[in-house]
């Protein structure tokens, strides 16, 4: 016990005991960052949601760049599972011929379609430029993208824009309860697991989709900060301190919940509690858990956001605290994905042991395609960046340009 | 790659299980269930005393053993465990195991008034070394539990299996199918028994077949052929005079982690509270 540094055992064990196939950590960095990058996703499109459906005039600046934000994520929330698959040649299988008892079985069609409902939407809101790109002769790869996108319609009137925007709002609509059941379901997948005492809670959805939001959201606003520091432009001020109260509302309801769940097993002082508390207190979790997710990463944040939102405070040290606490909170979600995904697979079905845990840092699994595939988005955010407007209005001009004869 | 049990020669590409040549046994199967339904079909017809000896609740989508030809199930008697690690070791050389993961291992207990000691080095694989004197001198009682797939009737490896790769086979036993797997792992999360692993080689998912590629020709599982002290039985339970039904039906058996619902076709005889 001392060596493992575990203050107990459950199960009156003397020694700590795993399961000959528990040494084995099956589900690791890659299935932390799969929940994570699909939690940006629904977050960042919350934010395009409160923009175009829920009207929130404050956010309209950053409708369409949170949109886009999502589409980047949302491209590469599949891709750690391709890393972790033993088969990933397979991996078609679960659209093909999906096993409907899996609760895993239909992440292919929930993640499919919510992408489509995303690209239809950005299409919608796009149009106007892709016309008038098409319009103006634009060359190369990106001219001709622009032109087959148009779909060989080349005027643009406010009748058009008034249909577009009808059935971008419509889709906006259909696209938050979807984004909210993309990850609702992922919080399904390891929550629906009775043989994971850490895991098997009713609550693990809506902890997960809570912290999806705030995710997204305090990732979209560092985002934002840095592309207006990089472009020189001063940050819209009312959009941040109508973002932050947001924020602080959801991370509110999230941490209270990650809470809750805690304090319930406590209190139920049942077999969940036998295993998790020694996982709580035991060399992994008391630092990640403990002290980092909940110490620091939770309880400066609601702390901090609060006061940017109850305080009246100069521009400056607004903008200061937001990217600080929405720092700590990107890092606190992670932090999250990481206790439940690694911390549950910690307690051995033995019920009287706990596996050690080492990072893996080279390897298909490891850190260094980890970081790659967490760079990624980013990435294409920044080539997409360089071709379409993002904080400018893509209907621009879009009226007047004529097609060439 | 050859494997050598007591006389016995497989070729490892020759093992239906997991592998390529599944298709002949499953035919084979087929016939026999198409036979066993029929069959059972006209004994429910005949009066409600079949039915009624129907001891489990199946879900819809997992074949009814009762309807097969055979229904087998496992019994193990504690009381005749010696902690050889015979088994161990037939089933690594059965199955090729890898040497880190384990389809069967043996665990040994050792209580005290202070706690229990629970250990299984290499999953007894070489067997158990002696106690130490401070840790005998504190010993109330000693015993070892062979541990395996429960080949489960409400499996929720099956359950969870997101291309339908793993699946109850009409007979009871709970297989994988290599030809379809795609190594996520969710059934290694979802068992509860922790009998199911990565295969390291192939990176698919694995885990105890009862020996399908011999139980399907007549043979018993290498684990119970070489148990020494009859810990480990194997049987029909369609068959009134096959000892395991005899067991089952004095009902002084036990499973593991009943709260997990999950009707396992493993039976304990003789097992102490403190297994878990």
């Amino acid at each position: 016990m001392g060596a493992l540094g575990l203050e107990s055992l459950p199960g009156d064990a003397m020694i700590n005991y795993v399961f000959p196939n528990n040494e084995h950590v099956f589900w690791s960095v890659m299935i932390v960052i799969y929940p994570y990058i699909t939690g940006l996703v629904a977050g960042a499109f919350v934010v395009s949601g409160l923009s175009h459906v829920f009207k929130v005039k404050e956010f309209h600046p950053i409708g369409n760049f949170a949109l886009i934000a999502a589409f980047c994520f949302g491209l590469f929330a599949a891709v750690p599972l391709l890393f972790h698959l033993g088969q990933p040649q397979r991996a078609y299988e679960i659209y093909a011929t999906p096993h409907l008892t899996s609760a895993m079985s239909i992440f292919g069609y929930v993640y499919g379609s919510y992408m489509v409902v995303l690209m239809l939407e950005i299409w919608l809101i796009y149009r106007p430029f892709f016309i008038k790109k098409a319009n103006e002769g634009a060359g190369g790869l990106f001219g001709l993208i622009c032109r087959v996108l148009t779909l060989g319609i080349r005027r643009y009137t406010p009748e058009a824009a008034h249909v577009d925007h009808k059935f971008a709002t419509i889709l906006a609509g259909i696209g938050i309860p979807w984004a909210f059941t993309l990850h609702g379901y992922v919080g399904f997948i390891f929550g629906s697991v009775k043989s994971i005492a850490w895991w098997a809670t009713p609550l693990q959805p809506i902890i997960f989709l809570m912290s999806a939001v705030v995710s997204g959201m305090a990732m979209l606003m560092l985002m934002y900060c840095f592309l207006m520091w990089k472009r020189k432009q001063p940050i819209d001020m009312p959009m941040m301190r109508k973002f932050v109260a947001f924020l602080w509302g959801f991370f509110i309801l999230d941490f209270v919940l990650e809470m809750l769940e805690i304090m319930f097993a406590k209190y139920e002082h049942g077999h969940h509690w036998e295993v998790v508390y020694p996982l709580l207190t035991g060399p992994t979790l008391k630092y990640s858990f403990i002290y980092g997710q909940v110490l620091t990463l939770s309880v400066i944040p609601v702390v901090l956001l609060g006061f940017i939102v109850l305080k009246k405070m100069s521009d400056k040290m607004t903008i200061l605290w937001t990217n600080i606490a929405c720092f700590l909170l990107v890092m606190q979600v992670l932090f999250m994905r990481f206790n439940v995904v690694i911390g549950g697979q910690l307690i051995s079905k033995s019920d009287r042991g706990f596996v050690s845990y080492q990072f893996e840092v080279l390897g298909r699994e490891g850190l260094i395609v980890a970081c790659g595939i967490l760079s990624a988005p980013f990435i294409v955010y920044f080539i997409l960046s360089r071709f379409i407007p993002i904080f400018e209005d893509p209907a621009a001009g879009a009226y007047e340009s004529e097609p060439r004869a | 790659m050859t494997t050598k049990l007591k006389g016995l020669h497989m070729n490892k590409a020759s093992i239906p299980v997991t592998g390529e040549n599944y298709s002949d046994p499953r035919r084979e199967f087929l016939k026999n269930v198409l036979a066993g339904t029929a069959a059972a079909t006209v004994l429910m017809a005949s009066g409600p005393g079949v039915a009624a000896t129907k001891k489990f609740a199946l879900p819809e989508n997992i074949p009814d053993p009762y309807k097969a030809k055979h229904h087998w199930i496992y019994v193990i008697n504690i009381n005749n465990c010696i902690g050889c690690g015979n088994c161990v070791r037939a089933c690594k050389r059965e199955n090729s195991v890898p040497d880190t993961v384990f389809r069967t291992w043996v665990e040994r207990y050792l209580l005290t008034n202070e706690g229990v000691y629970v250990e299984s080095p290499k999953g007894a694989l070489e067997g158990f070394e002696h106690y130490n004197e401070e840790i005998r001198k504190k010993a109330i009682r000693s015993f070892t539990v062979p541990k395996l797939c429960n080949h489960c009737h409400q499996p929720p490896c099956v359950q969870v299996c997101p291309v339908g790769a793993t699946f109850k086979a009409p007979e009871g036993h709970v297989l994988v199918d290599w030809t379809h797997c795609i190594g996520c792992a969710y059934c290694v999360q979802a068992c509860p028994y922790a009998v199911r692993f990565i295969n390291p080689v192939e990176h698919k998912a694995d885990k105890c077949s009862w020996c399908y590629h011999r139980t399907s020709k007549g043979m018993r599982p290498a684990c119970v052929t070489v148990c020494p002290n009859k810990a480990r039985l194997w049987g029909d339970m369609n068959d009134n005079e096959a000892e395991v039904t005899k067991i089952f039906n004095e009902g002084q058996w036990m499973v593991l982690k009943p709260q997990m619902h999950t009707d396992p076709s493993v039976f304990y005889v003789g097992l102490p509270k403190e297994v878990i």
